[in-house]
């Protein structure tokens, strides 16, 4: 059943972001002021909603793994902590080439992107602890916690455009100004590829959780294999 | 059309592209790996308990 879900998501996604790299190059103008490198929005911003969401379904699951100790939990936290942290590194290229263009600079010290870069760090340290810890238990909960406190660093990069002034762009999108700065054919390709993006992240997150299963199957084979 | 411009957007699609890629190339080995030492463990056992 989950194989069937991970093609049907995998090829869903497929369709979709050809149709949007369709629309993106050939629907779609240039913008007045930024050129063709505007363009670069259209994976940098889908890129931060999947982290966003990935960091916050892991301190969910991390919440939720402290209250019942079930493994499930830990091994949906990790697998999404992991994808979490591919599309944080995507969208903070992506932005630093952009910056490179548009700013002249690869990057600046702005409330930003600085919490955003804290919170990449948060979380691939999440990554190491875990490997740095071999008891099953310990290593779940010692995670959960970190995991719990990372995720207001999410809170504030979300925020952060909004409680300072940033040299990174404002909100432009429709649901956080309540109006329309953005062209609303732009908008809406940028919400298609949110969606595309996010069945990509979904994909990603399955293929990771049943790894996770093989690894609880693999370390009971080894008990079963060393008590022979 | 500003070359640098389109070079830089291309950079910043290949950027993307790549790191997902590489995740992706990442979790196919580590899955045959996982398949691997499973079938490897598999085929310790069986024997084992032939030999018992």
């Amino acid at each position: 059943m989950r194989e069937k879900i991970i093609y049907g998501l995998g090829t869903l996604a497929a369709i979709l972001l050809v149709m949007n790299l369709h629309r993106m190059f050939l629907g779609l103008p240039d913008e007045a002021d930024q050129g063709a490198i505007y363009r670069i929005m259209f994976f940098h911003v889908p890129a931060a909603f999947s982290f966003g969401i990935c960091a916050f379904l892991a301190l969910f699951a991390s919440i939720a793994f402290l209250i019942t100790k079930n493994f499930a939990f830990d091994a949906f936290a990790v697998s999404t902590t992991e994808v979490c942290l591919v599309f944080g590194a995507v969208n903070l290229i992506t932005g630093m080439i952009w910056a490179r263009i548009i700013w002249g600079i690869w990057w600046a010290w702005d409330p930003r992107l600085t919490s955003m870069l804290i919170s990449w760090l948060m979380y691939a340290g999440y990554l190491m602890l875990r490997q740095a810890i071999d008891e099953p238990t310990q290593r779940a909960r010692s995670s959960a916690v970190l995991s719990i406190f990372t995720f207001p660093g999410v809170i504030i990069t979300y925020k952060a455009i909004d409680w300072w002034r940033t040299q990174h762009p404002g909100a432009v999108l429709k649901f956080r100004t309540g109006q329309q700065r953005m062209d609303p054919a732009m908008e809406a390709t940028l919400w298609w590829n949110v969606l595309a993006v996010g069945l990509v992240a979904a994909v990603l997150v399955l293929i990771r959780m049943r790894q996770e299963n093989m690894q609880r199957e693999l370390d009971g084979l080894r008990r079963e294999a060393h008590a022979l | 059309m500003d070359v640098r411009n389109f070079t830089y957007m291309f950079y910043g699609f290949a950027a993307a592209w790549v790191i997902v890629v590489l995740y992706a190339l990442l979790l196919t080995s580590r899955e045959n790996k996982l398949r691997r030492e499973m079938d490897r463990l598999r085929r310790m056992i069986e024997d084992r308990e032939v030999r018992k």
